[in-house]
């Protein structure tokens, strides 16, 4: 009982407590044993919103410690331990900012991330229709074939993704990332919209072609407002998906279109103890995530059960 | 949902087909041709049938790596999961807060897996670290670049920090779609929070908790970027996990005939789980 909506949950505990406590003398044993139960989940409740507190501060610990990390100078960072800047310096931003090393990384990362979300969404589309409203020869094998794609781990591609994308002259470009990654993110991106599809009954799509509709016309006038959200978090994976991967991202770049993830990982082995800049150039990867997040919340929990909650 | 027998669908299926095959087919008959042959280089391949397959599968390296990577699954999913319903269990189900808890739990989520590494690199340091510092000063001597159990330590807490979010989205998912009748329904007949746990909630979760504790089993299993970023498979081979271990084989020593081999057992064992996977959650969704 307690965990239901909580304030609803309280007060229904405070009537039953009253009606079980306030009785006059002839209130028996159990009345009693039960009623302390209750006030003592009473309590419970009222300290369970701690829980979910204490993880989200551990959450943010690190990811405080990287943007104190990115306010100080070079020498305080080599200097000691300290909790928060004390010589306050936005010298590592502006560094990033206005050097093309650093913002072509950025640049880049996000052109093959908006490439591949977009040739994900739109081929996944109509292939999720297919499967949420069709049989046909081999769906299920298929189905299955494309999942464990998502399974493999990217490991076993980086070599042979090198030799194949050098072979049709797309190394070193945002193209070669962004196809690589629908390796992973076209399976993804079906598996949800099929979970969203599957959501809407077909009657919809019945009653449209009796009323005239083509099927292409039907789809994207009818059908695609109606998963709006499911297209929306589909978009939202791929995007994460994309921009959080870097073994790939790296093995398939060298210098034009390096991500900035990897341009990261050259400066903290080439020019040692860069730990401030590192930290900013950590700091602006995570902006991006944060806004897209913002404007998913109120389906993320959704999207992340696949659609099939 | 009853379907109809429709064989055009092949033709909405088909750019899907076609980008990840030429994605997942040939680099995979890549790995297969590299598997079962040797080089001198120049380009002169020579036939070897299983013999690379052999040498993995009896080499010492091949197992410690192996046995490395089952303990840290393994370890992963018994923090992961009870923590993640933990959580999912005591955050608000409506109100202005949801959204906020939301927001901050999955931010973890999108930060690039390298930068991930380099985070709880800073973070971790002995000396200008938060938590090296905080457990240094606690009188604990730690440092996770030359002590085995302080990198796993702190591999396995970067992992918790990086993906439990899941486990608790997945699981308030499948929380929030309880109807409040249920819960109605236990209150009128006294059942104990424990009861309401065990015989409401989890079954209710069973389909989102199987999602999660796959999905973690097997992005667990293929962990790399931060581990590597982290530890660099350190001190001495303490943290190399699979990955680490097929990258510096294939990669770092251009070793490709026990590469190759080494992919396709690890791909061979991804997809029996992959399967096992798949039949469990085509069942739950026949149940219902």
């Amino acid at each position: 009982m307690t965990s239901v909506k909580e304030g609803l949950g309280d007060k229904r505990g405070d009537v039953l407590m009253r009606e079980q406590t306030t009785p006059p003398p002839a209130s028996n044993a159990a009345g009693l044993q039960s009623a302390s139960v209750m006030s003592g989940r009473r309590r419970e409740a009222r300290f369970l919103w701690l829980v979910p507190t204490v993880y989200i501060i551990f959450l943010m610990l690190p990811i405080y410690w990287l943007l104190n990390m990115s306010f100080k100078t070079t020498n305080e960072i080599l200097g000691g331990f300290s909790l928060w800047p004390r010589s306050f310096t936005v010298a590592s931003y502006v560094e990033i900012l206005t050097n093309p090393v650093w913002y072509n990384g950025y640049i880049s990362s996000i052109s093959y991330v908006f490439i591949n979300t977009a040739i994900s969404v739109s081929v996944a589309l109509p292939a999720a229709y297919a499967f949420s409203r069709y049989r046909f020869l081999g769906d299920k094998h298929l189905f299955f074939w494309l999942l464990t794609n998502r399974m493999a781990p990217p490991a076993v591609f980086a070599l042979p993704f090198y030799q194949l994308y050098s072979a049709i002259n797309l190394f070193d470009t945002p193209w070669a990332v962004a196809l690589a990654h629908c390796l992973f993110n076209i399976p993804l991106a079906v598996w949800i919209l099929e979970g969203f599809m599957s959501g809407v009954p077909k009657e919809i799509d019945e009653t449209a072609f009796i009323d005239g509709y083509s099927w292409p016309r039907f789809f994207v006038k009818i059908f695609m407002p109606l998963i709006a959200s499911g297209i929306g978090v589909t978009a939202f994976f791929c995007f994460m998906f994309s921009w959080v991967e870097l073994l790939l991202a790296k093995t398939l770049t060298s210098v034009a279109a390096k991500p900035i993830a990897a341009v990261m990982t050259r400066t903290a082995s080439t020019s040692g103890y860069e730990l401030g800049l590192l930290a900013a150039a950590g700091v602006l990867t995570i902006v991006p995530g944060a806004i897209v997040i913002w404007f998913v919340r109120n389906y993320i929990a959704k999207g992340f059960a696949l659609g099939r909650v | 949902m009853d379907k109809t027998w429709n064989n055009k669908a092949w033709f909405m299926v088909l750019p899907v087909l076609v980008l990840v095959a030429f994605n997942a087919i040939i680099p995979l008959m890549t790995v297969v041709n590299y598997s079962v042959q040797e080089t001198f280089g120049n380009n002169l391949f020579f036939f070897e049938g299983v013999k690379w397959f052999q040498e993995v599968l009896n080499s010492p390296r091949f197992h410690a790596s192996l046995l490395r990577q089952f303990a840290f699954t393994g370890l992963i999913l018994l923090i992961e999961v009870p923590l993640g319903v933990a959580v999912a269990l005591a955050m608000p189900r409506s109100g202005p807060w949801v959204a906020v808890c939301l927001v901050l739990m999955s931010l973890p989520l999108l930060i690039p897996w390298n930068v991930v590494g380099a985070m709880w690199n800073i973070f971790a340091l002995p000396d200008i670290g938060l938590l090296g510092y905080v457990i240094n000063a606690m009188g604990i001597s730690y440092n996770f670049t030359s002590q085995p159990l302080s990198a796993w330590f702190t591999v396995v807490l970067m992992d918790v920090w990086h993906w439990t979010s899941l486990v608790v989205l997945l699981a308030y998912a499948g929380l929030v779609s309880i109807p409040d009748a249920y819960y109605q329904a236990a209150k009128i007949d006294g059942a104990s929070r424990w009861s309401v746990f065990r015989f409401i909630q989890l079954p209710k979760m069973k389909r989102v908790l199987t999602i999660a504790m796959l999905l973690r089993f097997m992005d667990s299993f293929m962990v790399y970027t931060e581990p590597f970023v982290l530890t660099g498979g350190g001190p001495g081979n303490a943290t190399t996990f699979l990955s680490i271990d097929l990258v510096k084989a294939a990669l770092g020593e251009f070793n490709l005939g026990i590469a190759a081999a080494m992919s396709i057992i690890y791909f061979l064992m991804t997809l029996l789980v992959s399967w096992l996977f798949y039949t469990l959650m085509t069942q739950s969704e026949a149940e219902g």
